[in-house]
């Protein structure tokens, strides 16, 4: 297949990799509001429980947009028939989540948090909120729909020195946790359902996998800024939108961590990429979307005998077998399109999540024969079906209904490579890759909400939110940088909550900025990574430590000292701590004195000649740390030893 | 020809200036200047019931937004962009095996579209558009559909009835095998009460149903309700009018209540309507029929059934509170009222200033019945004093009659007769299970959560 290349794998890419693929790519970024309570309704925001008192069973079924269409998703989700199971803990539902009861009035906490997002991003804000629906029939939302506002539009944010503009902020409910989805069944546990949550949607203006995480960072801290988002897993998640020159906009939806990101987004432009070569190898070929062929037949009975294990098992469980020859498609499903993953893979996918067939293999074919029919199978099925060299077999096999589903789901995947890459979402898988969840669904799932009247927010409201605005994590950024801090120092100062204590320690505790970034920055995360803690210790404790370092004039050892045992609760007053350790300064001639003891209290007989200045070195320090530089005492111990 | 009020549908006031100023209207596709920055998107109609001030964009992103009159600096017109809203029409197959099912509407949200006016949805009928939305009811039967009225069904009354009740015994005499009206919930049961008097003797089921979340919502029991009660109308037994809705909140059975025992329980959970002191007819899914009770009616071959469409409008129902004055039964009485259904405390009680009201009612020959609004239970008026008293004014017991059903049967009665004797006779006669001999232990059972037992039941099953 001469159009067909071979993979470029995430360590050999460059930003001129992606520059060739004309990869762009956008985010939308979910991240939970810290309110008590949730959106539509009064109950409680808890933390997730296993905990189960009843279950209520739904189905969904699709219906019209305003604007008189449906949506792909939503009859492919119709097409799944399924029973959703929602759990319910009494605790943190009510009869809102169940949808047996209309919402309440928006809840005011969660609408001021987001439109202090809104104006960090910088976004026009809407004179009224218009509650819409967003359909979601996967059954993650009881409803069937997702209650969701926008508040603001058109925003930026600074990524690495340039503009990322923003498409819109909206204001909505968060959907159920899934807990199992096997067969014609989907279980959802309902405590999450309904937390507030904003959603930041980029443009696809993102050109590199680094620059998309670089863009989730800006946002996590922006939104952090606030001071009253959630944090924790699942509080913040990602989904990243990727396309390359020629093919289409591809959701990855719930990254869980922005660490992910790089990988999952060059796989998927590497995917695309791929898609797009097997269109031209199949248009080479002379298969479009108009002359592509296919024909499907049971073929139950004719594998009646068959000793491969899987169709076995399904012959004697009355399953049906099903196949489908894909004219000229000799090769194609066996094409490498991420790594580890051919082309049938899509095909796979498509069969396990709309047909429901999650026991693999749920599908074979004459691609990659390997070990399950036999040869003389192959050939007989073959023959009778008239597929021959130059075409592609597929055998699927389910109850009669999942099986034809599955066959036509077979064709419209294999169909959908004559036009290249189809829309889909697709989910982010631990190693990189993804693999797909459901057909990107469009504008047509909007609906308008006319449980709830429009809301106007006022330029009064949005005056006094303004007031209030904290910095944006690159006018921090930019601000320490001013203040003498280094760029890398300044950054990652900007991003986390050490920013306000840097800027108190300059400012209360006159620290030089070096100095305190060097503390915040070096000293204090190697402690806490030393004594294994998480958490960044109360700020008013670390402005105590830098205040009894600058009267006592201490260096940085002392600091760490401080730190140390302030971390251990060895130390709780530093001021104390300097006077009893001792942690004062000495001059050269009371080390001298003190290094000279310690020397004479050794027994540096046992030590070979050329390790006996370490040695000494180690007792001094153990006991003079934080009172004289370190470098000082090597020199003065080098002259006792007589090595000087 | 697009008239000047579709051109800025809804939009009044300054809203409306400002659309005529920058001559554009609805469908326009726009971009809006405003002093909180630019908007682009297609002009959307304004809800009349909204305020005048905002004018509504709908965002390329599907989103609809409002955009302050005051907040604008200029507005330029792109295109247009008209919504197509259709229910995917298809022709219903018509299969010689089936039996024929007619579906009368009357309002409601079995099928429905949005209405742009009022931002609220209407209901949409055709059996075209049915099949389009709910293709498993060709499964079942031929299906006719026919509009009666479309109304919200508060706005149903006596007129609405009466048509209704003769469109039934019109199409029972053309051959249905089973009637499905489509209702609106709220007053579904004084529907059916009043269409259990008003038909008697149906030798076909007449199955009265709704939805309790709009069609327009993907989680909406208004299909699989529509699949229920077209299958009791083309197979089922009970040739009876019925309420067919939702069992569980959980989307799995309905009830078959009886017209005259059921009533919509809470103002929105799927599983609103409850037989109230007896268990219901029998519970339908869609592949099975379970009778729970064999009282009822049979299904007849022939086609004679019995339209009593009469209904004197002067009726009320004086729901009792504590420190009820008497002026309120005066004002009934002086203001030509025919009868009063008094829906009393308890065992079936008002307080004793009320006494002369009520002395003075019955004597001018006002039809006054006594029910409980305990709703559960029966009237007892000689347990206490109180009761003998009341009696003594002329007020008359109305056994196990719920509120509303004893409303609607006086005002039926009253239609066909003004004698006392000859109103209280057929007042107190059963004609639809409205009056029962028993109740049944298990005919009142409000299960109270929290308790352990309880709980334990709730987790087993579903909701």
């Amino acid at each position: 297949m001469k159009t067909v290349q071979p993979l470029v794998l995430f360590e050999d890419a460059t930003p001129e990799t992606y520059a060739e693929w004309g990869m762009k790519s956008g985010l939308e970024i979910h991240q939970q509001l810290k309110t008590t309570k949730k959106l539509f309704c009064r109950c409680p925001v808890l933390p997730y429980s296993d905990h189960v008192d009843a279950d209520i069973l739904r189905h969904m079924r699709p219906t019209l947009s305003e604007l008189g269409e449906y949506d792909g998703t939503a009859l492919m989700e119709f097409k799944t028939r399924k029973n959703i199971i929602y759990q319910l803990d009494n605790r943190s539902v009510c009869t809102y989540e169940m949808d047996d009861t209309p919402p309440f009035e928006l809840n005011p906490e969660a609408l001021d948090i987001a439109l202090e997002i809104a104006l960090l991003l910088d976004c026009n804000i809407v004179s009224e909120l218009h509650i819409a629906r967003k359909q979601y029939l996967d059954g993650s939302i009881p409803t069937g729909f997702q209650r969701t506002t926008i508040v603001g539009i058109e925003g930026k944010i600074l990524v690495n020195g340039r503009d990322i503009h923003i498409i819109q902020l909206g204001l909505e409910e968060d959907a159920c946790r899934e807990i199992d989805d096997t067969g014609h069944q989907r279980i959802y546990r309902t405590d999450r359902l309904g937390i507030p949550l904003v959603e930041t949607v980029t443009y696809p203006e993102l050109r590199t996998p680094q620059e998309v995480a670089a863009a989730a960072q800006v946002i996590r801290y922006l939104t952090r800024a606030t001071g009253r988002v959630r944090t924790g897993i699942g509080a913040a998640r990602q989904d990243v939108n990727v396309s390359v020159t020629g093919g289409r906009r591809v959701e990855i939806k719930g990254v869980p961590k922005i660490r992910m990101i790089p990988r999952l987004v060059h796989n998927e432009a590497l995917r695309q990429w791929s898609l797009l070569g097997i269109k031209q190898e199949l248009k080479e070929r002379g298969i479009t979307e108009e002359t592509f062929a296919s024909v499907s037949r049971e073929v139950t009975d004719q594998l009646r005998s068959t000793l491969f294990g899987p169709l076995r098992q399904a012959l004697e469980e009355g399953l049906r077998v099903k196949a489908v020859v894909l004219r000229g498609f000799a090769g194609i499903l066996n094409v490498p399109t991420q790594p580890e993953t051919v082309f049938s893979k899509e095909i796979v996918d498509r069969v396990r999540v709309i047909a429901c067939l999650d026991k693999f293999p749920n599908l074979i074919h004459s691609d990659a024969p390997g070990h399950n029919l036999l040869s003389s199978e192959w050939t007989r099925l073959k023959r009778s079906l008239d597929c021959r060299d130059k075409d592609t077999l597929v055998i699927t096999w389910g109850a009669e209904a999942d099986a034809q589903r599955a066959t036509e789901e077979i064709i419209i995947r294999a169909r959908e490579a004559t036009v290249g890459i189809p829309d889909e979402t697709r989910q982010a898988l631990s190693d990189g890759t993804n693999g797909f969840e459901r057909i990107l669904p469009g504008p047509d799932r909007m609906y308008p909400d006319t449980d709830l009247p429009p809301q106007a927010i006022t330029e009064e409201y949005i005056q006094k939110v303004r007031l209030r605005l904290p910095e944006r994590p690159w006018e921090k950024e930019r601000h320490y940088h001013e203040m003498g801090v280094d760029t890398a120092s300044a950054e990652r100062l900007s991003r986390c909550t050490l920013g306000g204590i840097f800027e108190r320690m300059v400012n209360e505790i006159g620290v030089a900025p070096g100095a305190a970034t060097k503390y915040l920055t070096v000293i204090l995360p190697a402690v806490m990574r030393r004594r294994g803690v998480l958490a960044v210790p109360d700020a008013g404790k670390l402005l105590e430590i830098m205040h009894a370092v600058v009267e006592h004039k201490l260096d940085f050892a002392a600091a760490e000292i401080l730190t140390a045992g302030m971390l251990s609760g060895r130390i709780t007053d530093p001021h104390r701590a300097v006077a009893e350790l001792p942690l004062t300064v000495i001059n050269d001639v009371e080390a001298g004195r003190l290094i000279a003891a310690i020397i004479a209290e050794a027994d540096l007989g046992r030590i070979p000649l050329e390790k006996r200045h370490a040695y000494v070195m180690g007792l001094v320090m153990a006991k003079l740390r934080g009172r004289i530089a370190g470098r000082r005492c090597a020199e003065i111990a080098r002259r006792h030893l007589g090595q000087g | 020809m697009m008239t000047a009020s579709d051109e800025h549908k809804g939009y009044r006031g300054p809203g409306l200036a400002t659309l005529k100023n920058y001559q554009v209207g609805v469908w326009n596709e726009v971009v809006i200047q405003s002093t909180r920055g630019e908007f682009a998107g297609i002009i959307l109609p304004r809800a009349e019931t909204a305020d005048e001030r905002h004018i509504v964009l709908k965002l390329h992103n599907g989103y609809n937004v409002g955009i302050a009159v005051e907040t604008i600096t200029g507005m330029t017109a792109r295109g247009r962009r008209q919504a197509h809203y259709k229910i995917p029409e298809k022709e219903f197959p018509h299969d010689p095996r089936k039996p024929k099912v007619k579906l009368l509407g009357t309002g409601g949200t079995i099928a429905s579209r949005l209405d742009y006016r009022t931002g609220a949805v209407i209901p949409a009928f055709s059996p075209g558009e049915l099949y389009g939305s709910v293709p498993e009811l060709a499964d079942i039967c031929n299906l006719e559909t026919e509009k009666l009225y479309g109304v919200f069904s508060e706005n149903m009354g006596p007129r609405e009835w009466m048509g209704t009740a003769e469109a039934i015994g019109r199409d029972i005499r053309n051959g249905a095998a089973g009637i499905v009206i489509g209702h609106g919930t709220d007053t579904m049961h004084h529907t059916t009460a009043i269409l259990s008097f008003m038909v008697q003797n149906s030798p076909v089921p007449i199955v009265v149903v709704g939805s309790q979340r709009s069609s327009d919502r993907p989680s909406s029991d208004a299909a699989l309700n529509l699949i229920h009660a077209t299958k009791t109308a083309a197979e089922s037994d009970i040739a009876e009018v019925m309420v067919c809705m939702f069992g569980p909140t959980s989307d799995q059975y309905g009830l078959l209540h009886r017209g005259t025992r059921v009533r919509k329980m809470h103002s929105s959970y799927r599983s609103t309507f409850r037989t109230i002191g007896d268990i219901p007819l029998a519970t339908v899914s869609r592949d099975k029929i379970l009778h729970l009770r064999e009282d009822y009616h049979r299904r007849r071959n022939d086609r004679n059934v019995d339209i009593i469409t009469t209904f004197e409008e002067m009726v009320s129902i004086v729901y009792y509170y504590p420190n009820m004055k008497p002026d309120i039964i005066e004002s009934l009485i002086d203001n030509d009222y025919k009868g009063i259904i008094i829906a009393g405390t308890g065992l079936g009680h008002v307080n004793k200033p009320l006494y002369p009201a009520l002395k003075r009612a019955t004597d001018k020959g006002i039809a006054v019945y006594m029910t409980v609004q305990t709703l559960w239970g029966y009237v007892q008026m000689y347990v206490y004093d109180t009761g003998r008293d009341i009696m003594n004014l002329g007020v008359v017991p109305a056994a196990n009659m719920l509120p509303e059903v004893a409303y609607v049967k006086l005002g039926w009665t009253l239609g066909q007769t003004t004698d006392p004797a000859e109103v209280k006779k057929i007042m107190l006669t059963p004609i639809a299970g409205e009056i029962t001999e028993r109740e049944p232990h298990n005919g009142y059972l409000i299960y109270q959560g929290g308790i352990p037992e309880v709980e334990e039941f709730i987790a087993r099953y579903k909701k």
